[in-house]
């Protein structure tokens, strides 16, 4: 991994959407109408770039290419879950992109003075806690798809139907205390608050129901496990070996 | 001139044949654009609250850029995206040889070879979007404010190619372009609000550096009949430096291109 520095600093600049969106949030003074002020925002689009950055997951790509190549057949002979595969090259990006994110951090500080802040140790260790959930729930929800693979040969193109929504619910772009009470119902019974909005609230030393929010990031992850599980041993019975 | 008007209709009745295979991908494609629409205006509207506005911008006339900003990311998905995404493979099997030994411009082949009609209904409805959200916003389009909408669009469209067809060429050198497309494509998300709704800093540098504001702002100032002549023709200036510069560093690049496999 350390042979792409490059990639990784590109791949850690392509997150820069937490950015471009706070600087139109505290131009346009928006966030008192959301209970936020502009330090606030700050702090919460940090976090939610920090979040972003160890919680973002490819591993419908990378199957989809393994699958599409014939190289998972002899993954799938070795007596290991491929899946596991996909943790491993993920966890070992993410601690590449630790510097690259260290240093963004630092310039937004440079940027933003007043926004400065340390979590305390234990917020800072409820938020890497909420954080590994979250990229646990975003790759089991990914591998769902990755398991279609086994049925149709493009299944990345699905991966678009979870990222629209993720995109938008996740609290990537604006904090979900902004919504109107309605939309923020509905957006609270899908899994995507918890994979953005929750850590970086941790982060950022906003006021979270800390309780109810690992309790749901847990059932997520135990709805989703058996999920993926069935998925992949019925796919694994239809699959058919391209290209080998 | 004739010869690559009729490639381009073989190209793209050969690209329509083979997407009627996978229509599942069409239905995907437009459930994903309607998503991505409803979730901007969605996010666009909570600017709005309380009556406020977004740089001087009504909720009508940034609708108007919702719109623009849909019509190229259709454009975009349709022909950009397929096309100048594949030159880093030929590039890493060497199958780039090929397509230089055939007699038509390599730029131009590289550029067209496919049409992905999954784009279409982007197109057409970001169109209808634009013009919906100007007759809201009270424009009275005259003869002349629609020819400089169809020239700024024109404008836009060419920045855009330019800077994807230059990123994508780079991969002569680099061989993995994948995530400065990201880069760009987080970059050019920018261009969903316009362009007076940001920093002082940032409006520099969506305006000269990577201009996002000629894409959608300038087009939608355009089409609501706001657009200075000043800037259009500003804006005829930097497309076309940067169509040229495109260009020659393809032409540089491919003093470069070392083969892959033979």
């Amino acid at each position: 991994m350390l042979e792409y520095r490059i990639e990784i600093a590109l791949w850690a600049l392509s997150g820069v959407l937490p950015f471009i969106m706070f600087s139109l949030w505290s131009q346009n003074d928006v966030g008192n109408s959301f209970g936020l002020n502009d330090t606030g925002l700050a702090r919460y689009f940090l976090s939610a770039f920090l979040v972003r950055q160890f919680s973002v997951v490819w591993v419908v790509f990378s199957f989809e290419e393994d699958s599409l190549s014939g190289r998972l057949s002899p993954y799938l002979l070795q007596p290991l879950h491929p899946l596991f595969r996909y943790v491993a090259s993920h966890l070992a990006e993410q601690a590449t992109r630790l510097p690259f994110a260290i240093a963004i951090a630092i310039t937004f500080f440079i940027l933003n003075p007043s926004s400065f802040w340390l979590p305390s140790l234990p917020q800072l260790f409820l938020a890497y806690l909420s954080t590994h959930f979250a990229f646990t729930i975003a790759f089991l929800l990914q591998s769902l798809v990755a398991a279609l693979c086994f049925w149709t040969e493009k299944s990345s193109a699905l991966e678009r139907l979870i990222f629209v929504p993720y995109l938008f619910l996740s609290g990537l772009l604006v904090p979900l205390s902004a919504f109107p009470s309605y939309v923020l119902k509905v957006a609270m019974l899908t899994p995507f608050p918890y994979l953005i909005n929750f850590p970086a609230k941790i982060l950022s030393g906003m006021p979270v129901d800390i309780f109810n929010g690992f309790l749901a990031q847990i059932l997520w992850i135990s709805i989703l496990v058996p999920s993926v599980n069935i998925l992949w041993k019925l796919g694994v019975k239809r699959y058919t070996a391209m290209g080998a | 001139m004739q010869r690559y008007f009729k490639t381009i209709r073989l190209f793209w009745s050969t690209a329509f044949a083979s997407q009627l295979e996978y229509q599942l991908n069409f239905l995907i494609e437009l459930l994903a654009m309607l998503g991505t629409l409803l979730g901007s205006v969605f996010i666009l509207s909570l600017f709005f609250t309380g009556g406020r506005q977004l740089g001087d911008w009504t909720w009508e006339s940034a609708l108007v850029i919702q719109g623009v900003y849909t019509f190229l990311d259709g454009l975009t998905n349709a022909l950009l995206r397929p096309n100048l995404t594949e030159i880093v493979n030929y590039v890493r099997e060497g199958t780039l040889d090929y397509v230089l030994l055939k007699p038509i411009d390599s730029q131009f082949w590289l550029s067209v070879k496919k049409f992905s009609f999954a784009g279409l209904p982007e197109i057409i409805l970001g169109l209808s979007i634009v013009f919906w959200a100007a007759i809201q916003s009270g424009s009275t389009f005259s003869i002349y404010a629609l020819f400089v909408f169809i020239i700024s669009l024109l404008i836009g469209f060419i920045i855009l190619y330019s800077v994807w067809f230059l990123i994508s060429a780079s991969s002569i050198w680099f061989v993995k372009t994948w995530n400065a497309t990201e880069v760009l494509r987080a970059l050019l998300a920018a261009g969903r609000y316009p362009i007076s709704a940001y920093p002082v800093i940032l409006r520099f540098i969506f305006t000269l550096v990577l201009p996002v504001a000629f894409l959608t702002t300038f087009p939608a100032e355009a089409i609501l009949g706001e657009l200075k002549f000043k800037i259009l023709f500003f804006g005829l200036i930097l497309s076309s430096l940067f169509f040229i510069f495109s260009r020659l560093f393809w032409k540089f690049a491919l003093k470069h291109y070392t083969s892959a496999s033979s």
